[in-house]
């Protein structure tokens, strides 16, 4: 329709850019669409790729060998003495196990091929059983041990296409042993409980990640245990306490560049001042939870800022309005509604220290460390270390254990999430 | 509406005098007359028994001047209203009356606030137990995100104002009945105080404030953000609370001035034009702004 003059009324004009708007709006729509289809597919492809990689390090290769506990072997006169026991040669039961299975190695490169069937660790098993059931002493039994870890990487992939390519790091004549043992059921997969159980090791197949998870742990409990509290009474004071003026600009200024230094700066810092300085011990997790907590402090107080900041005016006038002393307002009042706010920000920085590894190499968390640690104060690595470390490690086995780490790694950060969110909606629930 | 007479007929003798003063004075043109021209106070800014007095009071935000030499007294269970043109310092001043304005950090107070004998501007003075004795309600219902008791049972609680559990009880329960909101809330005690209407929770403010029994109670435009009901409703309690308390109400509603004060106080751009019992300044204003003002010629 148009109006006497022949231009269009407004209704219509409007009609026709409703049009165009509503394309627009589809457009727009489906950008939003698109990024988040391109998150998630990276995500899909990221966590498809750590998985197939590393699924089977959860699954261990175990031999089965009878095992005469022949004491004269062993080097054992008198048995009960534990002494004795403890230091007695458990290697030559294995060997002899093998030798006899198989008599055709005879000269001593197969006959050491042989012996690298079984783990070197399995003499401890050994030692460990006869300790449990000392009448075993004198029998034959069967008994599961460990495989080493390149026969558990031929188990793992003897039937893929791309089997051969492995190969190279076993010979001819152990793949017709292992074979053999396959085709006798002497070799059986099993969970791999050492892998959640013991520290690093040199040897793939005796290598867990318990250490490295403890490791951080207590990294991060350091790091949340001073960041948080200093991060927030800083954002407290610099929010309801300090004057505006140059010197807190300068603060402010100073804070947010510090949120953007590289990580491995605040490592050298650490290096310097803890570690050169107040001469604490190099690889610990107290000092590895400084670093991170100097690290963590300007994204917490920057956070926790904006967290305050939200809160409305209109609540400190209440409070105040009523007599409430500033610390009352702030502890009442201003906290709690902030708290949520302040979490969001302090996972994100956890989260961060959790994963960060340059400043834990500066200080020496890059160590090679067997024992778990029990304190803040015994030498440990941590788990984004123990992955660094494990992928540069040659051994094909450690390519599955650096993917299971990761996995391992994604799963604490993922429950620490779960449980910050969990803890932020509990807080949000009293308004 | 009940109004008090006794403090507002003590204070006619009292203000005489200043009257005439400023009637005699010379007056330019009212509505672009600069600060100089508005001269002093005309009218009645003293009382008889002052529950408060304010002398000479002049206000900065920074360098700007937001208040000039103000002179007034609030007396003894009266109730004073405070009208002008936005931006004319209203909130300013009454914020002076219980140190508000300290949250603002280039606010500077200059002249003399006294409650009966307690030098509020004092620099020892502490803030808390002022704030106990002159409690404020705000422009915008604030209510704790907090349920109605924990809202009313606040003040009594920071200044431990009671002993057992079951005087705390009767302290939130006096208070919301004395803000009419008993009977609306009683069964509902635990449930937030921010699920009230508009209304109901200013009204929870205004229990929240007597719960710690001030001795004055300042109103920032109170009813600004409520329906004529409500509004209706806490002027009623206005004239109630007046028994007990004295109050400072600002307002931009004349006709609310008109129905809860006994003197209303007229300010323009910083200064207080006149002071005068509210019946006279709506009737018979003294000063051209205020008479502009009233008939709404400028606001
Ligand atoms: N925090 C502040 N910083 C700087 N100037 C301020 C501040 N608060 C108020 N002012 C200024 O002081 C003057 C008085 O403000 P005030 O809020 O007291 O006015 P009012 O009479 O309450 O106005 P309204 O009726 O709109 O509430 C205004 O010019 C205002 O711009
Ligand atoms: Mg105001």
């Amino acid at each position: 329709m148009t109006n006497s003059n022949g231009t269009l009324s407004t209704a219509e004009k409007v009609n026709k850019s409703l049009q165009k708007r509503y394309r627009a709006e589809k457009r727009f729509r489906a950008y939003g669409i698109s990024a988040i289809a391109f998150g998630l597919l990276c995500l899909v492809v990221l966590f498809t790729d750590i998985i197939s990689k590393g699924h089977s390090a959860f699954f261990q290769t175990y031999v089965k060998l009878d095992i005469t506990f022949d004491p004269t072997e062993m080097g054992v006169d008198d048995p009960t003495d534990a002494n004795q026991l403890a230091t007695a040669d458990y290697d030559s039961l294995i060997r002899n196990a093998l030798k006899e299975q198989f008599p055709e190695a005879s000269g001593r490169r197969d006959r050491r091929a042989l012996y690298a069937v079984v783990s070197n660790g399995a003499a401890f098993t050994l030692r460990e059983q006869l300790k449990e059931n000392p009448q075993l002493l004198n029998q034959t039994v069967p008994m599961w041990m460990l495989a080493d870890d390149d026969i558990d990487t031929y188990v793992k992939h003897r039937d893929d296409a791309q089997g051969d390519t492995f190969a190279g790091r076993i010979s001819e004549k152990q793949m017709g042993w292992v074979d053999t043992l396959i085709d006798n059921n002497q070799v059986e997969s099993r969970f791999n409980t050492t892998f959640f159980t013991s520290g690093d090791s040199r040897e793939p197949e005796q290598a867990g990640i318990l250490g490295a998870l403890v490791g951080s742990l207590l990294t991060l409990v350091v790091t949340i245990l001073l960041s948080f509290p200093i991060g927030v009474a800083a954002a407290v004071y610099l929010e309801e306490y300090a004057p505006q003026n140059k010197f807190t600009d300068f603060i402010e200024v100073n804070i947010n560049n510090l949120a953007a230094v590289p990580s491995i700066i605040f490592g050298l810092l650490g290096l310097a001042i803890f570690i050169g300085f107040f001469e604490m011990q190099r690889s610990l997790p107290l000092v590895g939870g400084l670093v991170l907590t100097l690290m963590t402090l300007p994204t917490i107080i920057i956070s926790s800022r904006a967290a305050i900041k939200a809160v409305p005016p209109s609540v400190r006038d209440a409070a105040l309005g009523l007599g409430a002393s500033k610390m009352q307002m702030v502890l009442h009042h201003v906290l709690p509604l902030a708290m949520p706010g302040m979490l969001t920000g302090a996972i994100i920085g956890f989260a961060q220290a959790l994963g960060e590894t340059a400043p834990l190499l500066m200080i020496g968390m890059v160590a090679f460390v067997v024992d778990i640690p029990g304190a803040i104060t015994d030498p440990a690595t941590a788990l984004p270390v123990q992955i660094f470390l494990w992928s540069d490690s040659p051994e094909r086995a450690f390519v599955e254990r650096t993917s299971a780490a990761i996995m391992v790694l994604l799963a604490f950060l993922i429950s620490m999430n779960t449980l910050a969110i969990w803890l932020r909606r509990r807080l949000e629930r009293r308004w | 509406m009940q109004v008090v007479n006794t403090p507002i007929q003590e204070n006619e003798k009292l203000n005489a005098k200043s009257d005439k003063v400023a009637r005699e004075k010379p007056k330019t043109d009212p509505i672009n007359g600069s600060h100089a021209n508005v001269g002093e106070t005309v009218g009645k800014p003293f009382a008889k028994h002052p529950k408060m007095t304010m002398r000479n009071v002049d206000v900065f935000y920074g360098d700007k001047q937001a208040i000039y030499d103000v002179s007034l007294d609030i007396g003894k269970h009266e109730v004073v209203a405070m009208i002008g043109p936005s931006g004319c310092g209203k909130s300013t001043f009454l914020r002076c009356l219980n140190r508000m304005n300290d949250t603002i950090d280039i606010c500077k107070v200059k002249g003399e606030i006294k409650l009966e004998e307690l030098d509020v501007y004092h620099p020892k003075q502490d803030v808390v137990p002022l704030r106990a004795r002159v409690g404020m309600v705000f422009q915008k219902p604030n209510p704790f995100p907090k349920s109605i008791y924990d809202n009313v049972a606040y003040g009594p609680r920071i200044h431990g104002l009671f002993e057992r559990k079951t005087d705390l009880d009767e302290i939130v329960e006096n208070s919301l009945r004395r803000a009419s909101l008993w009977e609306e809330v009683k069964d509902r005690l635990h449930s937030p105080g921010t699920g009230l209407s508009g209304g109901q929770q200013q009204r929870l403010c205004i229990a929240r404030t007597i719960a710690v029994s001030p001795e004055v109670i300042l109103m920032d435009e109170p009813c600004s953000a409520l329906d004529p009901i409500a509004t209706a409703k806490i002027e009623e309690l206005i004239a109630e609370l007046s028994k007990k308390f004295t109050i400072a109400i600002v307002t931009h509603s004349m006709q609310q001035a008109a129905r809860v004060s006994h003197r209303t106080a007229y300010f323009h751009m910083g200064k207080l034009v006149e002071v005068n019992d509210t019946k006279r300044v709506f009737t018979n204003p003294q000063h051209k702004l205020t008479e502009a003002y009233i008939t709404g010629r400028f606001g």
